[in-house]
C-alpha cells in the first residue's frame, strides 16, 4: 500500500486515479478559500444547511431524466438539480431568518433536516423504481471516484476553477463584509448582494464537491481549513490563501491515499487528511495553538508569583503561598527557612522602587502609550528611557539607583 | 410636535432658512425608525451645516444612533428623506465616511490596523485596483493623523479601546470625504485618545468639512461642538450649541433622568 501510495501522489497509479486526485486539489482550493469567508463572516453553518439541502434536487433531477428517457445519473443534470434545491434551501434560510423571529441557526437547523429528510424519502422512492437498482445515488452522501469520467472530472475542475476566480474577485468587499458590514454598506457596498455571492460560492463548491467528497463532508472541506489557517496568522489575505492551500493539499493527499488501497472512501479520507494538519495546529501552533497558550499562562503565573513575593519581601510581609515560596527558593532569593537572601532583598528594593516609578510614571504621562503600559508586571525601563526614569527618581527624591537594580 | 419645539424652530427661523440651502452636508426631513412596532426615532427633521462640528446628544435609547445609522441607510426608515449635498444618499455615498461604534466588530479579526486603514480606500481601489505606492503612503499619513503609525502592523485585537478608536478614524480619513459621521467616538476612549481624536475633527471642521458625532457627554458640548441636536425619539431643540443647548431644553430632552444640580454644573446660560 505505501508504494501504491507514493504512486498515487505522483500521479502514476493509474489515469482514473491521477485524474481524480488533481480534480480534486482544485476542488480543496476552491473550497478551502471560499470556505475562508464564510468562517470569517461567522456564518460557517451556512454550509451544512447548503449541503444538505442538495439532496432532494439530486432525487428530483433524476427521476426527471429517467423520466425523459435520458441517464439519470448524468453528473451535470444531477449537479444543476442539486443547485437549485440548494438555493431554495438557502432562501428559505435567509427568509426565515430576516421574517420571523427566529434566529438563523434555527432556521439552519429546520431547514437542513427537513431537506435532507425529504431528499432520503426520494432517494428510497428512487430504489423501489424499476430502473433504480442501480443508480447508486447514495454514493453522493459520502463522496465516491469509483467509475469517475473524464468529463465528470472535467466539470468539477472547470467549476473549481470558476469558484477560485469568484473569490480573487470579490475578496476585497467580502473581506469589508465579513469584518465590519455597517461601515460596508455606508461605504456603498451592496452587502446584502455580496453576503448571497458569498452564499452562491458556497453552494458552487458543494455542488462541484457533491460527487467526490459527498453532501455530508463537503462541509469539513469548507470549514476545517480555514479555522486550520486562523491559527497561523492574523492577516485576511494570508487565512484566505492558507486555507486555499490547505485544502488542495489535503484534498491531493487524501485522494491519493484513497486510490492506494480498494474500497477506501475518498471523501472521508480527505476529511481526516484536513483533520490531522488541524489538530496539529490546534496543539502546536504559536500563538493561538493550546500548548503556546498553556506554556504562556504558566510562565504568566510564575511572573506574578515573583514579582508578589518580592514585594512581600520588601514589605517585611510573610508569604503563605506555597508556589510563590517555590519560585523564591529556586532562584535563590529566599533561603529554605523563608528568610530573603542579600540578592532577595536587593531584587524586593528595586520592585518596590520600580513600583513608585509607576506611580509617578502614570502622573506624568497622560498618553496611554505611556501609562496603559503598568500592569505591575511590565518593566519600567522597557517603556521609559534613562532619562525619563532618572526624572522620576529625583521626584522621588533618595538614592537614584538601588543596590542590584537598574 | 410640542409647543415647545415649534417656537422654538420659529425663533431659529432665520438659521434654519439659511440651513436649508439646497446643498447642506446632511438633511434629514421627518425620519421615522422603528425597531418592531416602538418608534426609537419619529419624525425628526435635522440639517448640519459645513465647516462645523455638530453633535447629536439625548438620553440613553433616544435614538441617537438610530438616527445616524437610519441617515446612512444601515437600518431601513419607515418614513423620511435624507439629502447629502443637495442629492440623494444613493448618489452621495462618496462623499461620506462613517465611524461605527467601537464595539459593533469583533477584534479578534484575523486583520492588521493597516488593513483596517486600507479598507477605506476601497471605493478608489474597487474589486480588483491594486494597492500601489501611494496608496500605502496614503494609509501611512492617515495613521500619523491620529498617531498611530507605530502601530500599523499589530492585529488589531492587541490594541486599547482608545488605539481602536483611532484606527477606526484613520479608515475614515482615508475615505477622504466631505462629511464624516461619528457614533460615540469618545466613549470609553482615555484623554490622550479624546484630545487626539477632537484635533483631526477640529483640522476637518477647518477644511470646510461638515463632522457630526452623536456625543454623550453633556459636559464637553459646548467646547466640542458649534451645533447640537437635542433629541429623545422626537426632536427637541436642533441649532447652534450657544442658543441651543442650555439648561430648559436638556430639562425637556432628559425629563427627569437629569437633576437640576446636574444641569447647574454644566454652567449653561439659562433660558
Amino acid at each position: 500500500m505505501p508504494a501504491t501510495f507514493l504512486l498515487a501522489l505522483t500521479l502514476n497509479a493509474g489515469y482514473n486515479a491521477a485524474l481524480v486526485a488533481v480534480g480534486a486539489a482544485l476542488l480543496g482550493i476552491a473550497a478551502g478559500s471560499a470556505g475562508a469567508f464564510l468562517f470569517l463572516r461567522k456564518r460557517a453553518l451556512v454550509s451544512d444547511a447548503v449541503a444538505h439541502a442538495t439532496l432532494p434536487g439530486i432525487g428530483i433531477a433524476f427521476i426527471v431524466m429517467v423520466l425523459l428517457g435520458g441517464d439519470g445519473r448524468n453528473l451535470f443534470g444531477l449537479m444543476v438539480g442539486s443547485a437549485v434545491s440548494a438555493g431554495l434551501g438557502l432562501l428559505l434560510v435567509d427568509w426565515i431568518s430576516r421574517r420571523t423571529r427566529l434566529a438563523e441557526d434555527a432556521a439552519i437547523g429546520a431547514v437542513l433536516s427537513v431537506f435532507f429528510g425529504f431528499g432520503i424519502v426520494l432517494l428510497t422512492v428512487i430504489q423501489t423504481m424499476s430502473r433504480g437498482q442501480q443508480a447508486g445515488l447514495e454514493s453522493f452522501l459520502l463522496g465516491s471516484t469509483a467509475g469517475m469520467l473524464m468529463q465528470d472530472a472535467v466539470v468539477v475542475a472547470a467549476g473549481g476553477a470558476l469558484a477560485v476566480a469568484a473569490v480573487v474577485l470579490l475578496r476585497r468587499p467580502m473581506t469589508l463584509v465579513a469584518f465590519d458590514p455597517d461601515f460596508a454598506l455606508a461605504s456603498g457596498i451592496p452587502v446584502r448582494r455580496v453576503d448571497l455571492a458569498m452564499m452562491g460560492l458556497v453552494m458552487g463548491v458543494t455542488v462541484i464537491g457533491l460527487k467526490l467528497v459527498g453532501l455530508i463532508l463537503i462541509v469539513a472541506m469548507l470549514i476545517i481549513p480555514a479555522v486550520t489557517a486562523r491559527f497561523w496568522t492574523d492577516r485576511t489575505d494570508r487565512v484566505v490563501l492558507a486555507a486555499g492551500a490547505l485544502g488542495g493539499v489535503a484534498a491531493y493527499v487524501g485522494a491519493a491515499l484513497s486510490a492506494s488501497a480498494p474500497n477506501l472512501p475518498t471523501g472521508p479520507i480527505i476529511v481526516v487528511v484536513a483533520f490531522a494538519a488541524f489538530l496539529v495546529s490546534l496543539l502546536f501552533a504559536p500563538g493561538r495553538g493550546v500548548l503556546a497558550s498553556a506554556l504562556r499562562r504558566r510562565r504568566f503565573k510564575l511572573r506574578v508569583h515573583r514579582r508578589q513575593g518580592l514585594l512581600a519581601l520588601a514589605h517585611g510581609e510573610p508569604i503563605l503561598d506555597q508556589l510563590t515560596l517555590a519560585v523564591l527558593r529556586r532562584e535563590g532569593l529566599i533561603r529554605e527557612d523563608g528568610v530573603a537572601t542579600e540578592e532577595g532583598r536587593a531584587l524586593a528594593a528595586k520592585a518596590l522602587r520600580d513600583e513608585r516609578r509607576w506611580q509617578v510614571a502614570r502622573t506624568i504621562y497622560q498618553d496611554e502609550a505611556i501609562s496603559g503600559r503598568y500592569d505591575v508586571l511590565t518593566a519600567i525601563e522597557t517603556v521609559l528611557t534613562r532619562d525619563q526614569i532618572a526624572a522620576i527618581d529625583a521626584r522621588i527624591g533618595g538614592p537614584a539607583l538601588v543596590a542590584g537594580g537598574a | 410636535m410640542t409647543m415647545q419645539s415649534v417656537e422654538l424652530a420659529s425663533e431659529a427661523g432665520k438659521v434654519i432658512r439659511s440651513d436649508l440651502a439646497a446643498d447642506a452636508p446632511l438633511a434629514l426631513r421627518g425620519m421615522t425608525v422603528s425597531y418592531g412596532q416602538k418608534p426609537a426615532v419619529f419624525s425628526v427633521d435635522a440639517t448640519f451645516p459645513s465647516a462645523a462640528m455638530s453633535a447629536i446628544v439625548g438620553p440613553n435609547g433616544a435614538g441617537k444612533s438610530t438616527l445616524l445609522k437610519a441617515a446612512l441607510g444601515i437600518v431601513p426608515r419607515l418614513s423620511g428623506q435624507v439629502t447629502v449635498f443637495g442629492a440623494p444618499l444613493a448618489e452621495m455615498r462618496r462623499r461620506i465616511a462613517y465611524v461605527p461604534q467601537r464595539a459593533s466588530v469583533d477584534w479578534d479579526f484575523p486583520t492588521r490596523v493597516r488593513d483596517v486603514v486600507a479598507m477605506g480606500l476601497y471605493r478608489e481601489l474597487g474589486l480588483l485596483g491594486l494597492m500601489r505606492p501611494r496608496h500605502r503612503a496614503q494609509v501611512q499619513v492617515c495613521l500619523e493623523r491620529v498617531g498611530m503609525a507605530d502601530f500599523a502592523d499589530r492585529q488589531i485585537g492587541q490594541l486599547s479601546g482608545g488605539q481602536q478608536q483611532r484606527v477606526f478614524l484613520a479608515r475614515a480619513l482615508a475615505q477622504g470625504a466631505d462629511l464624516y459621521l461619528l457614533d460615540e467616538p469618545f466613549a470609553g476612549v482615555d484623554a490622550a485618545t479624546e484630545k487626539a481624536i477632537i484635533d483631526v475633527l477640529k483640522a476637518l471642521k477647518a477644511e470646510g468639512r461638515a463632522v457630526v458625532c452623536v456625543h454623550h457627554d453633556l459636559a464637553t458640548v459646548a467646547e466640542y461642538f458649534d451645533h447640537v441636536l437635542l433629541i429623545n425619539v422626537r426632536k427637541v431643540a436642533e441649532g447652534p450649541v450657544a442658543r441651543v443647548f442650555n439648561g430648559a431644553n436638556l430639562q425637556a430632552t432628559y425629563g427627569g433622568r437629569l437633576a437640576t444640580a446636574h444641569i447647574d454644573q454644566l454652567k449653561l446660560p439659562v433660558a
